[in-house]
């Protein structure tokens, strides 16, 4: 059995008199990809944050492997909104992580140079990010999370604000980069396409409180590939998932 | 900004695996962004600029002008030694300019020591209050307090304790000045959104690191907007402080063209205030775009 990278039992957690999320369970072992779907307002984002270390649940703990999770910057992690800096340019922006680490700007500019003509940025280093679109705001977003150097990465809604080509692109890099590096992913998504794509199961939350409503193991080959998306297989996972979300 | 050759390799070689999926879109350029950066020579302003620059200064030229016709108007009628006319307090500040010129440098260092003395204990006060809530509870009814006291009332106190000379001005200056700067600092620093200071924790930042790269640009639109009513506030304070007890400046200059009866002089010093008030502000605002570059961009 592979070993578990990240372990969520029994969590809850309250906002005032607002039950976010309830007696959630869930694992995630090395190298797996999970995303996580359920209704808008249903505790999805406040799930990620517990997991990312930044919000202390009221109920249940956080294993990271195998160690309660007492701080945040374990893990990479990309928020919902973009959150970019105005002040910096979209280079700054980008080498946010490895700066922080004590990386020199200088070397971790030349890195970031590099990915910039994949996610669509290239020529716009030295803009300011209110010159940017929302699609290449929330871009720029994924390659600060990416740049941090995490092998193990929440994303919140990664490809929301993109338009459908971009989208199905930068599915296939996370897809592509996973395999290449044995990323272990937990994807927020809204897009059951998405999540079967990009997941190897699909943890179905409820409605507020979030709590698990359907586990579906998606039985797709790996690595995932374009071709993937015309395939009749694809469009039954997808009716499962959508089976579990109650709209078939 | 460009890095230089020989850098590291990067983490992720990624760039072949993707190399046939057409997601690297062709490179937009957009102008403006970059160019900006080529250090090329700037283009005269185009005819539309410049007309929108004089449709944006017209409006406060009319408003001034309309002013001055007013006072004329009022002016008009009156003895000189009641309300003079804007021509008579020119000519009053062109003749007595052997005077007005040194009293302009006295009042200029008192307000901008004062300013500088605010700045320092301020800046340092703010980040205290920001980083420590409890500090901030404790203190804010007091900062408040402080902006409540009369600087009439307390600069002869000051003038009391500390003699005619600079001190007790730069000390009513600080004092005017403080309050805005310390209090508008706190705010932006201590009401950094809870979503960026998450995404730095998740970072790895340290402390220190959070302080630097995200509470203190953040709050930078707020320091100026204290910093804007501060300098308002300092030219006016220093002459106060030399009305009630001063030996030279424009506070002085107005208190003796009253007893002179000048009225026109006073006029003149108020003039000059009001001008240097305006210049200062006008520093400051240019001061502010120099600071967030960013701001032009949207
Ligand atoms: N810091 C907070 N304070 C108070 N309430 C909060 C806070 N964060 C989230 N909530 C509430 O918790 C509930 C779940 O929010 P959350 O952001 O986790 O939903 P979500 O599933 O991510 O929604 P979406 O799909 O729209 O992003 C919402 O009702 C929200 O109002
Ligand atoms: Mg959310």
């Amino acid at each position: 059995m592979t070993p578990s990278r990240l372990r969520l039992e029994g969590v809850g957690k309250s906002f005032g008199d607002l039950t976010a999320v309830q007696d959630l369970s869930l694992e995630l072992a090395v190298g797996e990809s999970l995303a996580l779907l359920g209704p808008s307002g249903c505790g999805k984002s406040t799930v990620l944050a517990i997991a990312a270390g930044l919000l202390a649940p009221d109920a249940g703990r956080v294993l990271l492997d195998g160690e309660p999770l007492t701080a945040a910057g374990k893990l990479g992690f990309m928020p919902q909104r973009d959150l970019l800096l105005p002040w910096r340019r979209l280079i700054d922006n980008l080498i946010l992580g490895p700066e922080l680490q004590g990386v020199p700007p200088a070397a971790a500019r030349e890195q970031a140079r590099e990915l910039l003509p994949l996610f669509g940025l290239a020529g716009f280093e030295d803009a300011w990010p209110a010159q940017l679109s929302g699609g290449m705001r929330q871009r720029a977003a994924l390659l600060r999370t990416v740049l941090a150097g995490h092998d193990t990465l929440l994303l919140d809604e990664p490809f929301g604000a993109l338009d459908a080509l971009t989208r199905l692109g930068l599915q296939d890099w996370l897809a592509a980069m996973r395999e290449r590096f044995g990323w272990t992913l937990l994807t927020v998504t809204h897009s059951p396409e998405e999540a079967v794509y990009l997941a190897d199961r699909v943890l179905v939350l409820s409605p507020r409180p979030a709590r698990p409503a359907a586990r579906i193991d998606i039985d797709l080959p790996r690595p995932r590939v374009p071709a993937l998306r015309a395939d009749p297989a694809f469009g039954q996972q997808v009716g499962r998932v959508l089976t579990a979300l109650g709209l078939t | 900004m460009s890095g230089p050759p020989g850098t590291p390799h990067p983490p992720f070689g990624v760039a072949f695996v993707f190399s046939g999926t057409g997601l690297g879109q062709a490179p937009l350029r957009m102008p403006g962004a970059n160019d900006r950066c080529t250090g090329a020579i700037a283009m005269p302003p185009s005819p539309s600029a410049r007309r929108a620059a004089v449709s944006a200064a017209l409006p406060p030229v009319i408003a001034v002008l309309a002013l001055v016709a007013l006072w004329s108007l009022l002016a008009a009628g009156q003895p000189p030694i009641v309300l003079p006319g804007p021509v008579r307090v020119l000519q009053a500040a062109i003749a007595s300019w052997s005077s007005l010129r040194p009293a302009i440098a006295v009042t200029l260092l008192e307000t901008a020591l004062g300013l500088a003395l605010a700045l320092a204990l301020a800046v340092p006060l703010a980040m205290a209050l920001a980083g420590l809530p409890p500090l901030r509870r404790a203190l804010q009814p007091l900062l408040v307090a402080s902006q409540t006291v009369q600087v009439l009332a307390v600069a002869p106190l000051l003038v009391m304790w500390f003699g005619f000379g600079l001190t007790p001005k730069v000390l009513v200056v600080a004092l005017a000045c403080f309050f805005p700067l310390a209090i508008s600092l706190a705010d932006g620093l201590a009401g950094v959104d809870r979503a960026y200071l998450d995404l730095f924790a998740s970072l790895g930042a340290r402390p220190p690191q959070t302080w630097r790269l995200l509470r203190l640009p953040a709050a930078l639109p707020a320091f100026f907007s204290g910093l804007k009513i501060a300098v308002t506030y300092g030219i006016v304070s220093a002459t106060i402080g030399e009305w009630v007890g001063g030996s030279q400046g424009l506070g002085l200059y107005m208190l003796r063209s009253r007893n002179a009866l000048r009225i026109d002089q006073v006029f003149a010093g108020m003039l000059v205030t009001t001008l240097l008030s305006m210049a200062l502000y006008g520093a400051a605002v240019a001061a502010e775009r120099r600071a967030m570059p960013w701001r032009r961009a949207s």
